[in-house]
């Protein structure tokens, strides 16, 4: 009888103890599986920084540059542009960029940039991923009379303004991002990095 | 219930063909007719003179298209092929992307399945439609494809037209080589000749279909009768 | 000469027993009527897609500056490689088209209630494997729609809490879809989907064999068995649906042959134009769609706004539009399985929960309007309250009384 007991006891305990150290071994097995899912070490080298002359760019003219298989953009934005962005507070859902993983702190301005006729953006729509397009013109008839010029993403229908700052009641969250950038020079910039000391 | 699956599928079918009308332009139509062998010979000879300098059909090799469009390949050797030397080759062409990219802009696109892209109304109505404006560096725009970084090859035959704004679209200003009759034939067979490297195994695919479905019809008349004769005892 | 031969397999293998379990001793309904014939259609399109799938691995490349290309050798320079890739590509959607009708069959015959909730489990997750299955393989020809339509589904999971961005960057494998994103794709749509899908399908198959299966009157035939054990109103399966089912087999080919000779992109529906442009990481096209069997759900999560700096929402909204359909079996309250006896309150539910699945289908299709922006939202609400009211309105219904034996013309 108390052998019984006993012997009931014992199969619990290492049966217990076997699926512990048996569901251990499996987990420990599942996670190489698992990590060899994550980038791999030639996807991180291959987010070096990238510099791009932009002694080229005309005032309202946009070029894309590849940083991290993103693409990147440098707009040259005229005055009248940066004139426009101060007057769009209330159509805008975070006009002073207070979500700090949008951009680094040297551009959380009302530009949102360093120089303000030169603006740098990742193309990349805060919602599901798209890349919005380049709407500098104004009231365009699509997009309505109080158009100030921005990015419309032809996914969703997301709206930016020139500073890449989302509309309100638009499928996108928050702003585009900035990528950490600086001047090289006055027609050089290095995108990927931020300028020695700040951060 | 069968037909009515049948409709919804139909109609189905109708409202997708809406799916790839483009963006609110007005396209003109054109009949591709992938067996008018002429009309693929002279859009193909149009294409290797004007488009292939530029761009390319790189999955499109020489010796199908002499079979398909009905020339030897000795005729395609001699007078279509300029840019290569086999005739199993596909249609490359020699300049450098990155030149490509300076003069342009942009890397001419390939062409082999641009007819299944875009769709052959539009290419018929883009090819047409170049109009002269000084503010672009190429000095032509273009009414389907704005601001497009491709120069009117063929201004030589179809001379320059104007935008002036209004409803009526574009105005010829001056005249080229051909009539405007002549140019949209021309340019009806180029389309032709693209759709037809858009996707050379249609030939064989339509040649195909009749008889699978014939065989189909033929399956179903004895298959019904076998399911008749099983289902005789069921009550 | 057979015979001992069979005997021989017999005795060493099950092969005459499972014969006769699920074929020639399997009693059906007689009363089976056109809607019954789309479980044998999912089978055979399912045996189609790998078949053509292990030719179509023979001559593609996982490889993003190769597979556009990849994809255009098989087109043409192939021997039939054309048709091998059509029939994939027409296959996939077929596979939409059916399993929607053998799901609708599910619905308005009661076919999920007890005691065949298990069935109607497995197949629920057949559909999800089939959904992966479709996606991944999506990305496959690297074309535009290809590449954003991947981006556009992977940053659905970038948007869970706390997670998401690890998430995606565990799926994609890299900070953008790039070719660890192809090359991982390519190895779940050709191996690692259609074993589970293969195993869901047998799994769906034995459950639906040990309960038996459910019929246009939703009356159960092994209330009434004869002195041998058998239903009154069963057949065995083969030879009398094998033979009917060769004929629906036959009328669904010539269908299905129509399409691929004459229309293998169905105007746009099953292949997108856009996918003839090489994937651009740079452009995403105007106007950006997922392919029609998937446009209800992405039409419920764009319905849904953003909520406190979160798209989230959406995602949970599309996500729980999928959870409800599995719950079915425990929704419906109603004693009586078919929509011949049922009570008006169903009849009109499901009138509306059609109307709304397919009107939310088309929505999906189309850019963002306001107004489309607003009937999407509607649509969305009426999908939703069919499975939240469900439990009420199926117990308050007036059913009809239930015959005893099937009816059979």
């Amino acid at each position: 009888m108390s052998n019984n007991v006993d012997n009931d006891k014992r199969r619990f305990l290492t049966t217990a103890a076997s699926v512990v150290v048996g569901g251990a071994g499996t987990v420990a097995v599942a996670i190489p599986f698992v990590s060899s899912m994550f980038p791999s070490a030639k996807a991180y080298a291959a987010g070096a920084p990238v510099e791009v002359d932009i002694s080229k760019l005309e005032s309202g003219q946009q070029i894309t540059v590849e940083w991290r298989g993103k693409p990147v953009w440098i707009i040259k934005r005229s005055p009248e542009t940066i004139a426009n962005l101060a007057t769009q507070d209330d159509i805008l859902l975070d006009p002073e960029s207070t979500t700090s993983s949008q951009q680094p702190n040297y551009t959380a301005n009302q530009t949102r940039s360093i120089k303000a006729e030169i603006m740098v953006l990742v193309g990349i729509c805060t919602h599901l991923g798209c890349s919005p397009t380049y709407r500098p013109e104004l009231a365009p008839e699509d997009l309505g009379a109080e158009w100030k010029g921005g990015f419309s993403c032809p996914c969703h229908g997301s709206k930016f303004d020139l500073a890449g700052r989302v509309h309100k009641n638009v499928p996108a969250p928050i702003n585009l991002e900035v990528p950490p950038h600086y001047f090289l020079g006055d027609n050089r910039i290095l995108i990927g990095e931020d300028a020695k000391g700040a951060a | 219930m069968k037909k009515l699956i049948f409709t919804l599928l139909m109609s189905l079918f109708v409202a997708g063909q809406a799916v790839a009308a483009s963006g609110g332009i007005h396209l003109d139509k054109v009949e591709v007719d992938l067996s008018d062998q002429a009309s693929l010979q002279r859009g193909a000879k149009t294409f290797v003179n004007y488009c292939l300098s530029c761009h390319e059909a790189a999955y499109m090799r020489y010796n199908r298209m002499a079979k398909d469009i009905g020339l030897t390949d000795k005729q395609v050797m001699d007078s279509l092929m300029f840019a290569s030397d086999k005739v199993g080759d596909t249609m490359t062409v020699a300049m450098r992307a990155e030149d490509a990219k300076r003069w342009f802009g942009v890397t001419p696109p390939d062409l082999s399945v641009i007819a299944r892209a875009k769709g052959t109304d539009w290419l018929y109505t883009y090819l047409r439609t170049f109009y002269l404006d000084s503010a672009k560096a190429m000095g032509t725009n273009n009414s389907v494809f704005k601001d497009v970084g491709m120069p009117h090859v063929l201004w030589q035959q179809q001379g320059y037209l104007t935008n002036d704004h209004s409803e009526h679209g574009l105005t010829k200003t001056s005249e080229g080589e051909l009539s405007t009759h002549e140019y949209n034939v021309m340019i009806k067979d180029l389309v032709n000749f693209l759709a037809y490297i858009g996707e050379p195994s249609k030939i064989q695919r339509l040649a195909l279909a009749k008889w699978v479905l014939l065989y189909l019809v033929l399956f179903f008349l004895v298959a019904y009768p076998m399911k008749k004769a099983f289902w005789r005892d069921i009550h | 000469m057979f015979s001992s031969l069979m005997n021989w397999v017999d005795e060493r293998f099950p092969a005459t027993k499972m014969w006769k379990e699920h074929l020639s001793e399997y009693y059906a309904p007689k009363n089976f009527n056109f809607w019954y014939f789309f479980g044998s259609l999912a089978l055979l399109i399912l045996v189609l897609q790998i078949v053509t799938g292990i030719f179509l691995t023979m001559h593609y490349k996982p490889d993003t500056s190769l597979a556009f290309a990849s994809v255009e050798y098989i087109m043409r320079d192939v021997e039939w490689g054309w048709l091998i890739r059509y029939l994939h590509s027409t296959g996939a959607s077929a596979f939409f088209v059916v399993v929607y009708l053998h799901m609708f069959r599910g619905l308005i015959y009661g076919s999920y209630k007890q005691p065949r909730e298990l069935v109607w489990i497995f197949g629920m997750l057949i559909y999800l494997a089939l959904m992966a299955e479709a996606f991944m393989g999506y990305l496959l020809p690297w074309g535009q729609m290809s590449y954003w339509g991947a981006q556009v589904i992977i940053s659905l999971f970038a948007q869970v809490p706390f997670i998401g961005s690890e998430l995606a960057l565990w799926i994609r494998g890299d900070f953008v879809i790039a070719d660890a994103t192809l090359n991982r794709f390519f190895a779940f749509h050709v191996i690692a989907v259609p074993l589970v899908l293969l195993g869901l399908v047998v799994a769906h198959i034995i459950a639906l064999h040990e309960v038996g299966s459910n019929n246009p009157d939703g009356v159960d035939i092994k209330k009434h068995k004869d002195k041998n054990g058998i239903p009154l109103d069963g057949i065995p399966f083969h030879p009398y649906y094998s033979v009917k089912d060769i004929v629906g087999v036959t009328v669904f080919l010539f269908i299905f042959s129509l399409i691929l000779f004459y229309a293998p992109e169905f105007g746009g529906w099953f292949i997108e134009y856009a996918n003839f442009i090489p994937a651009d990481p740079f452009k995403t096209p105007e106007h950006i769609a997922p392919v029609w069997y998937f446009t209800p759900f992405y039409a419920i999560l764009r319905a849904v706004p953003s909520i406190a700096g979160s798209a989230f929402p959406g995602v949970a909204a599309m996500g729980l539009s999928i959870v409800f359909l599995f719950l079915l079996p425990w929704l419906d309250r109603s004693p009586v399985k078919s929509i011949r006896y049922r009570g008006p309150y169903f009849r009109f539910a499901l009138v509306l929960f059609i109307i709304s699945f397919i009107a939310l289908g088309y929505l999906g299709t189309q850019g963002v309007t306001d107004l489309y922006t607003l009937l999407s939202q509607v649509f969305s609400v009426i999908y939703f309250a069919f499975f939240i009211f469900m439990p009420f309105y199926t117990k308050a219904d007036k059913d009809k009384p239930v015959p005893e034996r099937v009816t059979f013309k």
